[in-house]
């Protein structure tokens, strides 16, 4: 029987860390992730999870000793944001690149300069290519089930790799919400232990992270991408079976009214849903339109998305990150590219907005949805809008 | 499994390429790009060994007549054998000749 709980998300996530019973936390607090990992400490001081936490000088020292520990087969977690996964960039290509399945929730942040603490996705999208999987999470109840669902996703011998977990920093981070919690039993059933199957062990030797000179590092790199794309049907799987025992089902594009809409708005994280709000008003004025929502980031749900935008004329897409000099947003960019090729596709408007924890309110995306609208109607001379900067 | 080069393919590789075979560095031909090889002239060696100390690759071995000859296989043509030879009895030489 499940136990429902007022609690913070943060907090939640290292409950749900206890539950999935990790056997070492190596983590550098930083904001807005410092009580994801400050609650991690307790339960490991107290005796309520054994596990071995590793107090480190930084991040890149933190991903560094969960390659360590992830090696030797241990099941592996840690939390950063911001400034911190900058710091541990290097790092993160080599836990997937070694195939380590290294577990880590980030409390998404703007990035500095100007130095900012608050929520944005700049830090995703600049660790978008370290081929990890990397999930988005709107609510506290989806970051604890994803959290769960990540081991046994990332632990999977049919994938092997670490695996993101983002959460938007402070707008979900610090919230207190009703979680529900399954039963240890529960999760050990779901979860089973991890067992990497080549690990560092002195009476069986193995070499990782060796030299790739010209002749094989390229088919390491294949190897790779081929696998990261297998991982796609295990997530599906995962996420299935998760609903099947517990009633709450994820999927890699999330779709909201969406069916019949003409004009979709499509957005990432914590801020759907307020966009969900907007649409019921919407909707409600007797307006055509719907929400989808990107779950899955990586590896990407080409088929999903141009499923869920097959029928609508407009889709106006929002990312809460710049690419400076680019195209505007990463997201806008990657889903434009999906549906390149389709001889049906919607009109793609980007929007960039919600930058360093600037909110958007309903009143906000309704204002965005109707400035979408319009740009279709009558066209622009902008690669894409901003929305909210004052001028 | 193998391309019919007898090179590895992207399929065989271990997980995250890990080698799993303990001590196969050794067939690791490090000479290949080799430009310039040791030669020994025995007539000045004083077998010292100093040849052998210094070799940063490890790859010079004393022979019964307790000469000293570099591997080949592994011998990346550094030099330093020669430089560090105290009766010049090494020579450097480009691989052409």
């Amino acid at each position: 029987m499940a136990t429902k709980m007022g609690i913070e998300v943060s907090v939640a996530i290292g409950e749900a860390v206890r539950l999935a019973n990790a056997d070492v936390i190596a983590a550098y607090p930083i904001t807005p992730q410092t009580h994801i990992v400050e609650h991690l400490a307790e339960l490991v001081a107290n005796g309520e999870l054994d596990a071995q936490y590793i107090p480190v000088e930084s991040e890149h020292s933190a991903m560094s000793a969960c390659l360590g520990a992830s090696a030797v087969g241990a099941r592996t977690f840690t939390a950063t944001a911001g400034q911190g996964l900058e710091l541990m960039h290097e790092v993160l290509y080599v836990a997937s690149s070694m195939r380590l399945p290294v577990i880590m929730t980030v409390a998404n942040r703007a990035l500095s300069a100007p130095l900012s603490v608050w929520g944005d996705h700049s830090d995703v999208m600049a660790v978008r290519d370290v081929g990890w999987i990397q999930i988005f999470t709107e609510n506290g109840q989806e970051v604890v089930d994803n959290v769960l669902c990540a081991f046994r996703i990332g632990e999977d011998r049919r994938v092997l790799l670490p695996v993101m977990i983002h959460l938007d920093g402070f707008h979900l981070s610090h919230v207190i919400e009703p979680i529900l919690f399954p039963e240890q039993s529960e999760v050990d059933q779901f979860l089973p232990p991890n067992q990497y199957p080549l690990p560092l062990d002195p009476s069986k030797p193995v070499s990782m992270g060796d030299f790739g000179p010209p002749i094989i590092y390229f088919e390491t790199k294949w190897a790779q991408e081929v696998n990261l794309e297998a991982a796609r049907e295990v997530i599906l799987q995962c996420w299935n079976e998760f609903g099947k025992t517990f009633q709450r089902y994820y999927s890699p594009v999330e779709c909201y009214h969406s069916e019949d809409a003409k004009v979709l708005l499509l957005t990432m994280g914590s801020f759907s849903e307020t966009a969900m709000t907007a649409i019921d008003k919407m909707r409600g004025d007797g307006r055509g339109v719907g929400l989808i929502r990107l779950r899955l980031w990586r590896p990407f749900p080409f088929g999903e998305i141009r499923q869920a935008v097959k029928n609508a004329e407009v889709l106006i897409v929002l990312d809460r990150a710049l690419s400076f000099g680019g195209p505007g947003g990463p997201v806008c960019s990657e889903v434009k590219s999906a549906l390149y090729g389709e001889d049906k596709k919607p009109r793609v408007i980007g929007f960039v907005g919600g930058l360093g924890g600037r909110d958007i309110t309903p009143a906000g995306f309704e204002e965005i949805i109707n400035r979408g609208i319009e740009i279709s109607q009558k066209g622009s001379d902008q690669e894409f809008e901003i929305f909210g900067v004052r001028e | 499994m193998t391309n019919p080069e007898g090179m590895l393919t992207w399929k065989d590789l271990e997980i995250g390429s890990i080698v799993a075979e303990p001590g196969n560095a050794s067939q690791y031909q490090t000479g290949d790009w080799r430009s310039e090889r040791p030669i020994f002239d025995n007539s000045k060696c004083i077998k010292c060994g100093i040849c052998y100390i210094f070799c940063p690759e490890g790859c010079i071995e004393q022979n019964a007549e307790g000469y000293f000859e570099a591997n080949l296989f592994y011998c990346k043509g550094c030099g330093i054998c020669a430089r560090e030879c105290w009766t010049r009895a090494i020579t450097i030489v480009p691989e052409e000749e």
